[in-house]
């Protein structure tokens, strides 16, 4: 499992219901369900992984993320999780409004652009970003909207959205160090716990 | 061990009969003195009863879900593709039972039987029965098969209906509940097709309001017209584009002939409703519309689907198919919501298919695979 779903797993009360946003295979929800007895449904789009999720007993629905979330009660979550998936979205503010507007509170990981790999390949070799992390060229990537610590910090502050915690990780042993000096640009990964 | 079957097919089946000489009242009030219901069942039930899995059949379905009657037999039952050894509703784990609807024609009770005050068959007289009367007869036979709860209750479009009508009569008989191509309640356009389609029947001289029995006619016309229109409602544009395009059967467009053309498509048509008025009773598919029609899961609580589902214990699959317009995926996406809402545990998959609403029979990789990762899940 990923290590930003650790700390997700860790911000998650038992019994809560939760919205997992972009779900995968199910893996976080199984282990929710199992560890702290939770009332899960996931959202998810690719075909066999939506399968993945039925044989593990996930709830699991298919869902285009850019159609919205309108078809959810105000506050009827718990947690909505989404890990790794807000840099994918056509309207990533909108979710994320639509996020705090459905669930209590949000946890929210992305990989963080203004990491200084992601500088500098773009400052000293004049290249889109490829790494482990973001395996894919500029035209089949995904991976839509970017951004930095700073932009997504900056969002939640024009929306008043308040950030309840904010944990940032990194791979390497340099990252490691100085993420918490200066995380936009030693953090890989950014997860945010949110209100509104 | 026992080698597990993998040919795929049940093989020869046939049919069996529960007689009930008990009175059954239905939901408008009328009584039925007596019950035959016809059924076919695939697999073994085990020692616990525990695998028993119902399949609940659509609008012309019967009890021949799977398997051949005769060994000469050109086409196997209605959902073959789906039941049988190794299929997603494995018979080599789970029995399998599907019972002729009350009101149809294919055995059990229904307007061609005999009204045993009358001596005469029932025709138009035959009660309107609804999609809980149904899921009641259903549970007699549950009872008579000594089934304390089903495994799955299973259907497609109105078999979908009557697998939430028992979540909703019965929550406790009910472990896993599978909905396909199908909706809480009918919209004002399929009510529309429907009563176009039995407009078609009752404006056939042959109909004499329903008594064609006793004048030894039929309304065969009507009935295929019927059934021309349900037809192609249950296709997808595409799907007839694919099949058909224009091509013709017979003529040709060259000037200077009058010689008239006749497209695939309406020789298709034509031939799926000579067919079906042969086999199937203009009364029978009536009320089986009507049933339909009337069909609204919320109507006992406020019209609020969430509250009809509240009391419900079972787990949900619903599934939908992109060109469905007939059940289309928005109809399966307010089941799902309902669901969630009701914090029930639920998952959807909504299935690319060109085949409009007639995807629900026809085998699709994919739809294969999700169902039969669902119900390998399910524990017996």
């Amino acid at each position: 499992m990923r290590i930003d779903l650790d700390v997700v797993k860790g911000l998650i009360k038992p019994g809560a219901r939760v919205l997992d946003l972009g779900c995968g295979d199910g893996s976080l929800l199984e282990e929710l369900t199992r560890t702290k007895q939770i009332q899960g449904y996931g959202l998810e789009i690719d075909p066999d992984k939506i399968t993945r999720c039925i044989a593990k007993g996930v709830n699991v629905i298919e869902q285009d993320l850019d159609t919205g979330l309108g078809h959810f009660d105000n506050k009827s979550f718990d947690a909505v999780v989404m890990s790794q998936t807000l840099q994918a979205v056509n309207y990533p503010d909108i979710l994320l409004e639509e996020m705090l507007r459905v669930g209590k509170e949000c946890l929210i990981s992305f990989p963080n652009f203004g990491h200084w790999k992601c500088r500098l390949q773009i400052s000293l070799e004049g290249k889109m970003p490829v790494s482990n992390f973001m395996p894919y060229t500029w035209y089949n990537t995904p991976n839509i909207h970017f951004c930095t610590i700073d932009d997504f910090e900056g969002l939640c502050r024009e929306r008043s959205i308040n950030i309840l915690e904010r944990f940032v990780l990194g791979s390497n042993n340099i990252d490691k160090h100085l993420k918490n000096i200066n995380a936009n640009l030693f953090a890989e990964t950014a997860i945010y716990h949110l209100s509104k | 061990m026992q080698q597990a079957d993998t040919s795929g097919s049940v093989g020869i089946v046939s049919p069996k009969t529960l007689y009930s000489a008990k009175p059954v009242t239905l939901a408008n009030g009328r009584v039925l003195p007596e019950v035959t219901l016809v059924y076919e069942t695939y697999g073994t039930l085990n020692e616990h009863h525990s695998n028993a899995v119902l399949i609940c059949h659509a609008l012309s379905g019967n009890h021949h879900a799977a398997g051949y009657h005769h060994p000469d037999d050109t086409k196997p039952g209605w959902w073959d593709n789906y039941i049988g050894p190794g299929k997603p509703i494995d018979t080599n784990r789970f029995f399998v039972v599907c019972m002729n609807n009350i009101g149809g024609c294919d055995g059990s009770t229904g307007p061609t039987s005999i009204n045993p005050e009358t001596g005469k068959p029932y025709g138009p007289d035959f009660p309107m029965v609804r999609v809980r009367d149904w899921v009641s007869t259903q549970h007699l036979l549950m009872e008579a098969l000594e089934i304390p709860s089903w495994a799955a209750v299973i259907g497609g479009s109105l078999g979908g209906m009557q697998a939430m009508r028992w979540c909703v009569d019965f929550p406790d008989k009910i472990r896993n509940c599978v909905v396909i191509a199908s909706a809480t309640k009918l919209t004002a356009q399929n009510i529309a097709f429907n009563e176009i389609a039995r407009s078609a029947i009752t404006s056939d001289p042959d109909f004499h309001d329903g008594r064609y029995l006793e004048h030894g006619t039929s309304p065969r016309n009507g009935l295929a017209i019927a059934r021309m229109i349900g037809h192609v409602t249950y296709l997808s544009g595409t799907a007839m584009g694919m099949k058909f395009g224009r091509d013709l059967r017979s003529g040709t467009f060259e000037v200077g002939t009058d010689k008239q053309v006749e497209f695939q498509v309406e020789s298709y048509l034509r031939y799926q409703g000579e067919s079906f008025s042969g086999r199937f009773d203009a009364n029978t598919y009536i009320l089986m519309t009507k049933a339909l029609d009337y069909f609204d899961l919320a109507r006992d609580f406020n019209d609020d689907a969430s509250k009809a589902l509240a009391a419900t214990n079972s787990h949900f699959l619903i599934v939908s198919f992109t060109s469905d317009w007939r059940f289309s995926p928005d109809r399966s996406k307010e089941i799902v919501d309902a669901l969630v809402r009701a914090n029930k545990s639920v998952s959807y998959a909504e299935v690319e298919a060109d085949n409009g609403h007639d995807a629900f029979l026809i085998s699709i990789e994919r739809y294969q695979t999700l169902f039969a990762a669902y119900m390998n899940r399910i524990t017996i």
